[in-house]
């Protein structure tokens, strides 16, 4: 308890403004039939509070596409106690699982109580309660919902995590503004991370989510930099003639993946970030780019057109034997390992239309998740439920999200320019 | 007009902008507030959006490069419809960096100047068409802006008169999503500096 309460402080007082309003929503365009009905009454309160708690619980719960929630005018009654509950009620809705709260005030911190319920059963699956400034609860609620969500899937909630990604906008004088910005993983708390009148590219996430490192343009060409992200200090880390690109973290965090063309065309090198020492990985005449690591950190997956078209390739870390890891579609790019390793997910095309698939490394066979015709960019989910990437609505670019059983499709729209580049935290 | 923004770019290259302030909250602005950008010396003409290079204190030395090449007005050659030389751009086929026949002779028309004029430097830039992954892409710009260099350094152009950038996908020329809009974009930019 008291180191969460000590992270979301942390979070909140370096990193978000507290005001910032949600400039993205999140649409479900294809949900699943084998969602869970889950039941959560609005939670009692004894205060007016900032946030509504139970909304955000409700959002997290049914974006994730394992939950349907329940909508709140069908309910019969609203117990807030669990003294109060009658099952029966919940049973003829049809519900499996019901969630019910309290919030008291204690002297301007809060105190939330939450129960989860198995209608069938007639039994408290969990209680859990904690007690927040009200600074602290949106960050509860997302909490409450992992905690919920591991409890119900056994798999990690990742309502707490964090999206980094590219926006670009011509302001009204003509001029062109990218911007590298960092939201909640529902979209809340949008903050600038940096911004440019040159692109800014290839946002990746530090293992440990405290920096972000990216390819910026600003002076003309591109190089590499890391930022902090609770002090806003960064630094460069390669600015060598020709491409500075495709920043990838080691899983250890001391080590960079990264594409240099200083020598001619493209390749991969591997930076050691304590000693600043480079060692270049792949040497080939054609392109070699978009590093990423294996989760175990052996080996490295890249894309190169050695083959005549782009196809994903792998290449022990240390260096190696080149394996070539596509072989379906005339385009296979961008390649990145889910934390388990089970999947790679890519940029696919055959004859045109640019998609998001999965690869399962046991079988080697490939899904295409997508039906889009410019997707690109995927990046999965901490847990490994959910694939983010980025998408095109009429003329603009936008975020998806798409489950990685291919399942559950959602829609991530922001106010205004093209977004683009998600990088989830982890 | 390049002739005309390079001059400008000049202008604005000679004004030191060094304004690199971290906005107080974490993050990290490139030119300073957007607002402060407009009296730290850059105009808001928008014809200059993209040209304007403010730098890091820290890495002041960058800009060298850009301050002593293009100190020349180009001549009325450039604007000519019937010379070669008014084409500063050159297009290209899905997924090739191969110079297209009808592009040589503009290619060998900007190296014979490049010849004649030994002083003078440009920047070739790379540019892709937005199918595709975005650091590819930037590996697609960067071949054919490669393989207008070669093709000008086998003219007699030495290299130290041309540097090369690839933008990839990130500055379209055109923002339709259609092939007329991509066969726009799949291009190296002659940039006279």
């Amino acid at each position: 308890m008291t180191f969460f309460k000590s992270y979301i402080l942390v979070i909140l007082s370096c990193l978000f403004s507290l005001n910032a309003n949600a400039e993205l929503t999140i649409e479900i365009t294809q949900g699943t039939d084998s969602a869970v009905p889950i039941a959560i009454v609005p939670f009692s309160s004894s205060a007016r509070l900032p946030v509504n708690i139970v909304d955000i619980i409700k959002s997290d719960l049914s974006h994730s596409g394992y939950f349907k929630v329940l909508d709140e005018r069908k309910m019969l009654a609203r117990p807030s106690q669990a003294g109060k509950v009658r099952f029966r009620n919940w049973q003829a809705l049809g519900q499996d699982y019901l969630v019910i709260g309290q919030v008291r005030d204690e002297r301007g911190r809060f105190k939330i109580n939450f129960q989860l319920f198995d209608v069938y059963k007639g039994e408290q699956l969990m209680g859990y309660h904690m007690t927040v400034g009200a600074r602290e609860l949106r960050r509860s609620a997302h909490h409450i919902s992992n905690i919920i969500y591991e409890k119900l899937t056994g798999l990690k909630g990742a309502f707490n995590t964090r999206i980094a990604y590219i926006t670009s906008f011509r302001k009204k004088n003509g001029r062109q503004i990218y911007k590298l910005e960092v939201a909640d993983a529902d979209g809340f708390n949008p903050k600038t991370i940096a911004s440019s009148r040159e692109p800014l590219m290839s946002p990746a996430w530090s293992p440990d989510g405290k920096k972000i490192a990216y390819v910026s343009f600003e002076k003309k060409s591109s190089a590499i930099f890391i930022q902090d992200l609770a002090t806003g200090k960064r630094s460069q880390v390669t600015k060598f003639r020709g491409i500075n690109g495709a920043p990838a973290w080691s899983p250890n965090g001391g080590q960079l993946a990264l594409t240099l063309s200083k020598d001619g065309s493209p390749d991969i090198y591997v930076l050691t970030l304590a000693n600043q020492s480079l060692r270049k990985l792949t040497k080939s005449y054609g392109i070699d780019t978009e590093p990423s690591w294996s989760p175990d950190g052996r080996n490295i997956v890249f894309t190169s057109d050695r083959g005549g078209k782009p196809q994903l390739y792998l290449i022990p870390s240390s260096g190696g034997r080149v394996k070539r890891l596509t072989f379906d579609g005339d385009y296979n790019a961008k390649g990145s390992f889910s934390r388990d390793g089970k999947h790679l997910t890519m940029v696919h095309a055959n004859r045109g239309d640019y998609r998001i698939a999965v690869m399962d490394m046991a079988t080697r066979s490939i899904d295409i998740l997508t039906r889009g015709k410019l997707d690109e960019s995927p990046s999965f989910a901490p847990n490994g439920s959910m694939i983010l990437y980025s998408t095109k609505f009429g003329k603009t670019s936008a975020l998806a999200a798409v489950s990685t059983d291919g399942r559950m499709h959602q829609r991530l729209a922001f106010s205004r320019g093209k977004v683009r580049e998600p990088a989830w935290s982890p | 007009m390049k002739y005309i923004k390079s001059l400008l770019l000049l202008v604005f290259v000679s004004v030191v902008i060094t304004g690199c302030s971290s906005d107080g909250e974490g993050g990290f602005n490139l030119f300073g507030s957007e607002d402060e950008a407009a009296t730290t010396g850059y105009k808001d003409d928008p014809s200059l959006s993209g040209t304007e290079s403010p730098g890091l204190s820290s890495d002041a030395g960058f800009d060298q490069g850009y301050d002593d090449g293009g100190s020349k007005l180009l001549g009325p050659e450039f604007s000519d419809p019937n010379n070669p030389l008014s084409h500063q751009t050159i297009y290209f086929m899905y997924d090739s960096s191969q110079v297209r026949d009808e592009f040589i002779s503009v290619v060998q028309a900007h190296a014979q100047y490049l010849v004649a004029n030994p002083g003078q430097r440009i920047i070739l830039e790379g540019h892709a068409d937005e199918r595709g992954s975005r650091e590819y892409n930037i590996a697609l710009g960067e071949q054919r802006a490669k393989s207008v260099l070669l093709m000008m350094e086998v003219q007699g152009v030495s290299p130290g008169q041309i540097e090369v950038v690839s933008y990839g996908e990130e500055k379209p020329a055109a923002m339709e999503l259609d092939e007329a809009a991509w066969q726009l974009n799949r291009r190296v930019e002659v940039v006279y500096q």
